[in-house]
C-alpha cells in the first residue's frame, strides 16, 4: 500500500468510533443546547444564566478548582520527588499512594461522609476526646467552612493520585546528569527542584494540569454526597436540569459552559508551560 | 594555585572494589590525563575529586584545602560531563552562564563573562540557541565554555569527545589544547584513547583495575612502561613480548637468539615497539602471517617461535605471507619484564 496514505488507513478506525461515539453525540447536545423547538436560539443559555443558582455554582467550581488543583500539584510534586529519591520500597510506597485511584469518586465521598457525618468517626473522635459533648452537624448549612473543607479534603484525597503517576513518570525520565551538573555548577536541592526539575517537567505537568483541571470542573459525586443541595456546582445543575427539571435544552447549554470554560483552561494551561521549539530533553 | 592531592582513596560499590588506594598528586596548572580501558575507575575516581560520589576512604586536598567533605560547589572545580549534560531548557547563553548565576553574580559581569568564553569557544553566534538545535560538536563547546566561565581552579573531563566523529575530535583536542594552556587552570581529563592522551596530556596516569599503574609524561609512558599492562596498553600496535631465560650474568636466550639484558637470574619477558625492528642479516626470525599496508607504514604480523610478532615496516618494503624475515631490535628501545611481579625490571 501507498506509504503516505497508510497512516491515514490505519487511524481510520479510532477516527470513525470517535466520530460516532464522541462527535456525534457532541453535535446533538449543541443542537439541544441552541434550539427550543423553533431555530436557532440563545434562549437556553439566558435562561440557566440569568437563574439565581448559576452565579453560585459557577463561583463554586471555580472556587473549588483553585483551592483543590494547586493543593494537589504541590502535593503530587512532594510525592512525586520523594518517591524519586527512594531506592528500596519505591514501588511499594507508589502503590499505597495511587490506591485511591481505584476507588470511585461517589465511593469516595461516601468514605468522608461516614468521617464527617453526625454520627461519623469525627464527631465520636471528639466526643470521646471530650472536645464536644454532643454531636455536631458539620455538613449543614451553619457550617459552610466545614462543608467546602470536607469537600476539598476528599477531592485532594481521591484525585492527586493521577497526577502523582504522571510526575514520576516524567521526573524519571529526566537525566541524572543534569542534577551532577547543577550541583556542579553550584545549584542548590531547592535551586535544581526550581531550576532543573519543574522546567524540564514541563510536558508532564501539562498532561497531569489539564486533565486535573477538566476533571475538577466535572466535580460531581463528592459534592454531591458531601454538599448535596448545600454546595450547588455547574455539574450538579446540568444534572438537576436534566433529571429533574427535565429540561435538556438547559441541560445542554451548562454542559456547553463546563466545556467553554474546559477548553479555556486547556489552552492556558498549555500556553503557559509551552516549550519552546529545541528545547524538549 | 591548584595543586590536587590524592591520598589513598579507596572506592567500593558494595563488595565491588573500584578504587585501591589511590595515591596521585597533581601540580598546578598541569594538563593530566587518566587513561585506562573501559570499567577501569576513570570516571569514579573524577566523580571522587568532583564530589559527585563519596570515597570509602582517603583524602582529597586541593590547593592545599582538605575538600573531600565539601559539596561540589565549595571545591572551585568545573566539570565537562562525557554527554555534555547542557541543559536543554537554557539557551546557549543561559547555559554557559548557569553557574556565574548560581553564585549570584551581577548581571553585566555574566554577560561579560558568557560574552568572551562563548567567543573563546567560537559558539558567540549560537548564544539565543536551545541545545536541541546545537551539533554535537557545538554542544561540547558550550559545555567546555559553561565549565571555563566559572573561571574554576581545576576543570574536570570526562570523556567530553568521545561522542564525536574523528575529524571533529582532531580539531576539538587541538583547541581544547590550546585553550587550556591560555587559561591557569589544573585540568584532569578521562580518556580511554591513548592518542588522545598522549596529544593532550602534561602527564598520564595510567589505570588499570582500579590502580594507577604508572603516571609519567606521554613520552616516558610510551618509552619505559613500568608495567607490562602499560607496554601492552599504549601503542597502536601494543608492544610485542618473547619469554627470554638468562644464560649468564646479563646474557640471555630469546627465540634462540643471543641478547644483552638485565642481570637477573629467572625468566623474563624481552619487550620490543614493533617499529623498533629493522630487517638484517641476523636476528629474531620470524614469519610473515599477515601484511596490511597502511600507507605510511607496512604492518607485518609474524610468528616467532609460535608466539605473535608485529613488525611496522618502511612502505617500500615488499613482503609476503610465508616469507621469512630476520628482525634486529634497537638495542637501546628494548625493555624487560619479570612475568611473576609484571613490573619493568632495568
Ligand atoms: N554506582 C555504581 N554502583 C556499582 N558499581 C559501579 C557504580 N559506578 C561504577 N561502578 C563500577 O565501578 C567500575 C568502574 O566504573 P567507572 O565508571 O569508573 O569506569 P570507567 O573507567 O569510567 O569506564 P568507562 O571508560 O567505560 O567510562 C565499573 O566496574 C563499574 O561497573
Ligand atoms: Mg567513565
Amino acid at each position: 500500500m501507498n506509504p503516505r496514505i497508510l497512516p491515514y488507513v490505519l487511524i481510520l478506525p479510532v477516527t470513525l468510533f470517535l466520530c460516532l461515539f464522541f462527535l456525534y453525540p457532541f453535535v446533538l447536545v449543541s443542537k439541544q443546547a441552541f434550539s427550543t423547538g423553533a431555530g436557532f436560539t440563545l434562549e437556553n443559555f439566558q435562561d440557566v444564566t440569568s437563574h439565581w443558582k448559576f452565579p453560585i455554582s459557577f463561583k463554586n467550581t471555580l472556587l473549588l478548582a483553585a483551592a483543590v488543583v494547586p493543593v494537589q500539584l504541590a502535593l503530587a510534586l512532594l510525592m512525586a520527588t520523594m518517591v524519586n529519591g527512594m531506592g528500596r520500597g519505591r514501588d511499594l510506597v507508589l502503590y499505597v499512594w495511587t490506591i485511591p485511584l481505584g476507588i470511585s469518586d461517589l465511593a469516595a465521598g461516601i468514605i468522608w461522609l461516614a468521617i464527617f457525618e453526625q454520627s461519623g468517626f469525627l464527631n465520636s473522635m471528639l466526643s470521646g476526646l471530650g472536645v464536644i459533648d454532643k454531636p455536631v452537624s458539620f455538613l449543614s448549612y451553619q457550617h459552610p467552612g466545614v462543608v467546602f473543607l470536607a469537600i476539598a479534603l476528599a477531592e485532594i484525597w481521591r484525585a492527586t493520585a493521577i497526577m502523582l503517576v504522571i510526575l514520576v513518570a516524567g521526573i524519571g525520565l529526566i537525566p541524572k546528569e543534569y542534577y551532577e551538573a547543577a550541583e556542579v555548577f553550584g545549584a542548590s536541592p531547592w535551586k535544581r527542584f526550581w531550576r532543573i526539575t519543574l522546567p524540564l517537567l514541563r510536558p508532564s505537568l501539562q498532561t497531569a494540569l489539564v486533565l486535573r483541571v477538566i476533571l475538577a470542573f466535572e466535580i460531581f459525586a463528592v459534592v454531591a454526597a458531601l454538599g448535596g443541595t448545600l454546595f450547588p456546582v455547574l455539574m450538579g445543575e446540568t444534572y438537576a436540569y436534566q433529571f429533574e427539571l427535565l429540561n435538556g435544552g438547559a441541560a445542554a447549554a451548562i454542559a456547553l459552559i463546563i466545556l467553554a470554560i474546559s477548553i479555556g483552561f486547556t489552552l492556558l494551561i498549555l500556553r503557559i508551560l509551552r516549550v519552546p521549539k529545541g528545547a524538549s530533553i | 594555585m591548584a595543586e590536587i592531592q590524592i591520598k589513598n582513596i579507596a572506592k567500593r560499590f558494595g563488595t565491588y572494589q573500584a578504587l585501591h588506594n589511590i595515591d596521585l598528586t597533581i601540580s598546578d596548572q598541569e594538563f593530566m590525563v587518566l587513561l585506562g580501558a573501559s570499567g577501569c575507575g576513570k570516571s569514579t575516581l573524577l566523580r571522587i575529586i568532583a564530589g559527585l560520589e563519596t570515597p570509602s576512604e582517603g583524602e582529597v586536598w586541593i590547593g592545599g584545602r582538605r575538600i573531600d567533605h565539601l559539596p561540589p560547589k565549595d571545591r572551585g572545580i568545573a566539570m565537562v560531563f562525557q554527554n555534555y549534560a547542557v541543559f536543554p531548557h537554557l539557551t546557549v547563553f543561559e547555559n554557559i552562564g548557569f553557574g556565574l548565576r548560581m553564585q549570584k553574580m551581577p548581571n553585566d559581569e555574566v554577560t561579560r563573562r558568557v560574552e568572551r568564553t562563548a567567543e573563546l569557544m567560537h559558539i558567540e553566534q549560537l548564544t539565543g540557541r536551545y541545545s536541541g538545535e546545537l551539533s554535537g560538536g557545538q554542544r561540547q563547546r558550550v559545555a567546555v565554555a559553561r565549565a571555563l566561565a566559572m573561571e574554576p581552579d581545576v576543570i574536570l573531563m570526562d570523556e567530553p569527545l568521545s561522542n564525536l566523529d574523528a575529524l571533529l575530535r582532531l580539531e576539538m583536542r587541538a583547541e581544547l589544547k590550546g585553550v587550556l594552556a591560555e587559561s591557569n587552570t589544573t585540568a584532569i581529563y578521562v580518556t580511554h584513547d591513548q592518542v588522545e592522551a598522549m596529544s593532550l596530556a602534561d602527564r598520564i596516569s595510567v589505570m588499570h583495575e582500579g590502580r594507577i599503574v604508572q603516571a609519567a609524561t606521554p613520552v616516558e609512558v610510551y618509552r619505559n612502561p613500568a608495567e607490562r599492562f602499560v607496554a601492552s596498553f599504549i601503542g597502536n600496535p601494543p608492544m610485542n613480548f618473547l619469554p627470554a631465560t638468562p644464560v649468564k650474568g646479563g646474557q640471555w636466550s630469546v627465540a634462540g637468539q643471543m641478547m644483552d639484558g638485565p642481570s637477573a637470574n629467572k625468566a623474563l619477558e624481552f619487550a620490543i615497539r614493533p617499529e623498533d625492528l629493522k630487517i638484517a642479516d641476523s636476528g629474531l626470525t620470524a614469519v610473515a602471517k599477515v601484511v596490511e599496508p597502511l600507507g605510511a607504514h607496512l604492518l607485518v604480523t609474524c610468528a616467532v617461535e609460535g608466539h605473535q610478532f608485529r613488525a611496522v615496516l618502511d612502505s617500500d618494503l615488499v613482503v609476503k605471507p610465508g616469507e621469512t624475515l630476520t628482525f634486529a631490535p634497537l638495542a637501546d628501545r628494548v625493555r624487560w619484564f619479570d612475568p611473576d611481579t609484571q613490573k619493568a625490571v632495568a
